[in-house]
């Protein structure tokens, strides 16, 4: 195999390692701040997705912008609708449901994701079928022998790669981070510190629900393409990637949803199937990072064996 | 006094309501019909356009004064998964007000769903999934299909690719059975053909990403990449054919043949290939009519490709309950016998194993549609296919 194509699959691999990392990060903070799952995280991406087409072409349509101008509309469209749906599904599912036993949560949440998902399949003009993306970011080719890359791809993986270390900033260098992760560490004693509990809650799902409908929006640039049940997989995969990473730990999520995404195109290609998803697990057990949302349970989710 | 009063009332309301015509005097016997496809999930929009071209037939049935029967359509959504199917299915068949089905988009639900029909004994007629052993894989008597098969379609590709000078090969084909089966036809008379295949990539059939498929293929340099799944699938591999710098020509089987893919791949679509049992609409003596009447019943969705097939089956099977009544076994008996029957898809004839016999046709997209072969611009040399 020559050098280039072996680039090119180092490539493809980053590139959906950043998205997926963009996914999990959002598992991890709301399992960190409340130890939930929210499983209509994939559904959010979705929604992204198809948030920021609609903005993009109507506003493209109806004004016509410039690119640049019609991804801006896309993109804030994008993290807006999915902020909405994170305050509301968190608003009205999750905190109420504080008390319940998680299965119920677990369940709620996915059904949220159930209602999105046909919501947009029902709403949308022709929803059942595969929907195109315009192609908003430049169009340019960097070759290199066998090896080519196009420049928007450069460009969302700087995107991405951007927003994870900006979270990263966020939840350990300013004050709102700061208050997450007392929440974190232990709810009632930052309830006695004066932390308003349900702010920090509801904006941890802003956060996390923001960063993945822009990793929806990521998501359609880069395929040029979007369907109503994209989240599906990417729920599950980004899950994976946060449950390898250590649940809670933000940075063990960028790194494994990378990781993942790697060793899954090592083998004969394709998405990572659960088998596979196994193997690895496996493997990540053996180094997993040091924890930036240290709460009471996720280094030992981490290294519990039969909890991973 | 109470009493009276009501009684009064009752008469009053009684008198109004057969006054108004509200009450038919004479009511037909209604008789009901199963129609099962996708109807939420990748698929649901040939599984749409089937439901609504059955429901157009019986529109029109009822409004037919001279129809013995008014019909009423029991709708299923078997979301294109078998178990699913099953159990839709099941629900259909148990219900014996239900005379019989226009069943199947998927061939994986429809194989999976033939022993649940036999056990009832339920005729159905199957408006979509081609996989052949539907009706060659069993003896039983109450399956029939109207549409053909991949047997049909995989061997014209075959033919019709390698005469167009297409050597090497790539296949991309789903895990269910319907892209297995797609696989497999192709790939045998490719052989016989002359063509030769130099790799063949199984994926999951919502798999997204095919970077990593598509730079295998990039290295292998093909002269074709054939897809065999439905249209998420060939969607994908479109869009990401220009990601990735590979430039071959694509062909696809029917399942890809449908107005979601040439919206969804959009402009790239230009020029993909595919293979379909089914004539182009107007080329069918009542198209123009089917089109004209679903127009006008204010449907939301297209037919699709599969659309007209399914109203066939509607028809075929309300014509054999006009003839011999609302009864399973009869039914089942005058279809098992249909020949020369005259349908919106042609003439229907069941074979021995009670399935149609069609022949295929070669498709190519064009400026946004699909377009019959013989009357496009690149088999008149105008536009050229990708031929390295």
């Amino acid at each position: 195999m020559d050098l280039g194509i072996v680039a090119q699959q180092v490539f493809n691999g980053l590139m959906l390692g950043v998205i997926y990392s963009m996914i999990a990060v959002g598992f991890s903070l709301f399992f960190g701040v409340l130890n939930v799952i929210k499983f209509s995280h994939g559904d959010v991406v979705t929604l992204g997705s198809f948030s920021a087409l609609g903005a993009a072409g109507l506003s493209g349509a109806l004004f016509a912008l410039p690119p640049a101008l019609a991804l801006l509309a896309g993109l804030s469209a994008a993290v807006g609708a999915g902020a909405l749906a994170g305050i509301v599904i968190g608003r009205v599912l999750v905190i109420p449901l504080r008390g319940a036993p998680s299965i119920n949560v677990l369940l709620a949440t996915l059904m949220a994701g159930t209602v999105l998902r046909e919501a947009i399949r029902l709403g949308v003009p022709n929803g059942g079928n595969p929907k195109p993306f315009p192609a908003l970011l430049p169009s340019g080719m960097i070759k290199a022998g066998s090896f080519s890359v196009g420049i928007d791809s450069v460009i969302i993986v700087c995107a991405g790669l951007l927003l994870v270390v900006g979270t990263h900033l966020l939840v350990t260098r300013t004050r709102f981070g700061l208050s997450i992760r007392a929440v974190a560490q232990d709810d009632e004693v930052a309830r006695l510190a004066g932390i308003d509990q349900q702010r920090v809650v509801l904006g941890t799902f802003t956060l996390g629900s923001g960063i993945a409908a822009f990793a929806g929006c990521m998501l359609g640039l880069y395929y040029r393409e979007i369907s109503f049940n994209i989240g599906v997989l990417l729920g599950i995969i980004g899950f994976a990637s946060a449950v390898v990473g250590g649940l809670g730990s933000l940075m063990g999520a960028d790194y494994r949803g990378i990781s993942i995404r790697r060793r899954a195109d090592a083998g004969r290609g394709g998405d990572a199937d659960l088998e596979r998803l196994s193997r690895c697990r496996g493997l990540c057990r053996h180094h997993h990072p040091d924890c930036v949302v240290p709460d009471r349970n996720d280094c030992r989710t981490a290294q519990r064996p039969g909890v991973t | 006094m109470k009493l009276i009063t009501k009684l009064l009332l009752l008469t009053c309301g009684a008198l109004v309501a057969v006054a108004t015509g509200t009450v038919p005097l004479l009511a037909k016997e209604t008789v009901k019909l199963a129609f099962i496809g996708p109807l939420s999930g990748g698929n649901s929009a040939p599984g749409i356009g089937g439901r609504n071209s059955t429901q157009l037939a019986v529109q029109l049935r009822n409004a037919d004064p001279s129809a013995k029967y008014t019909f009423e359509l029991v709708t299923f959504d078997d979301e294109c998964k078998p178990n699913i199917g099953i159990q839709v299915a099941t629900k259909a068949a148990s219900d014996r007000s239900i005379i019989a089905g226009v069943t199947h988009y998927c061939s994986a639900v429809g194989i999976a769903t033939v022993d649940t029909y036999a056990r009832f004994g339920l005729p159905v007629v199957v408006w979509g999934a081609i996989l052949p052993e539907i009706t060659y894989g069993n003896d039983y008597h109450e399956i029939h299909r109207v549409n053909g098969t991949m047997i049909n379609e995989g061997k014209l590709a075959a033919e019709f690719l390698t005469k167009q000078g297409f050597l090497k090969y790539v296949v991309v084909h789903d895990t269910t059975d319907y892209g297995k089966g797609q696989n497999k036809y192709f790939s045998d008379y490719l052989k016989l053909a002359g063509g030769e295949i130099v790799a063949t990539f199984p994926v999951s059939p919502d798999q997204q990403d095919f970077t990593a498929e598509l730079t295998k293929i990039k290295e292998l340099k093909p002269d074709l990449i054939m897809v065999g799944g439905l249209t998420p699938l060939g969607v994908r591999l479109r869009a990401q054919m220009d990601r990735v710098g590979v430039t071959v020509q694509l062909a696809g089987v029917s399942g890809i043949m449908n107005a979601g893919f040439l919206e969804g791949a959009g402009a790239a679509a230009e020029g993909t290939i595919s293979f379909h049992n089914g004539a182009p609409i107007s080329k069918y003596e009542q198209g123009q009519a089917f089109l004209d009447a679903y127009a006008k019943a204010g449907f939301r969705e297209d037919p699709d490709a599969y659309g007209p097939f399914a109203y066939s089956a509607a028809n075929l099977i309300m014509d054999a309950i006009e003839k011999v009544g609302p009864d399973r076994a009869k039914v089942k008996d005058l279809l098992n016998t249909t020949k020369a029957y005259k349908s919106l898809v042609g003439e229907i004839n069941f074979d021995d194993h009670r399935q149609n016999i069609l022949r295929a046709n070669v498709y190519v997209a064009q400026d946004g549609k699909w377009v019959y072969w013989p009357d496009s611009e690149y088999s008149a040399g105008k536009r050229k296919l990708r031929l390295n």
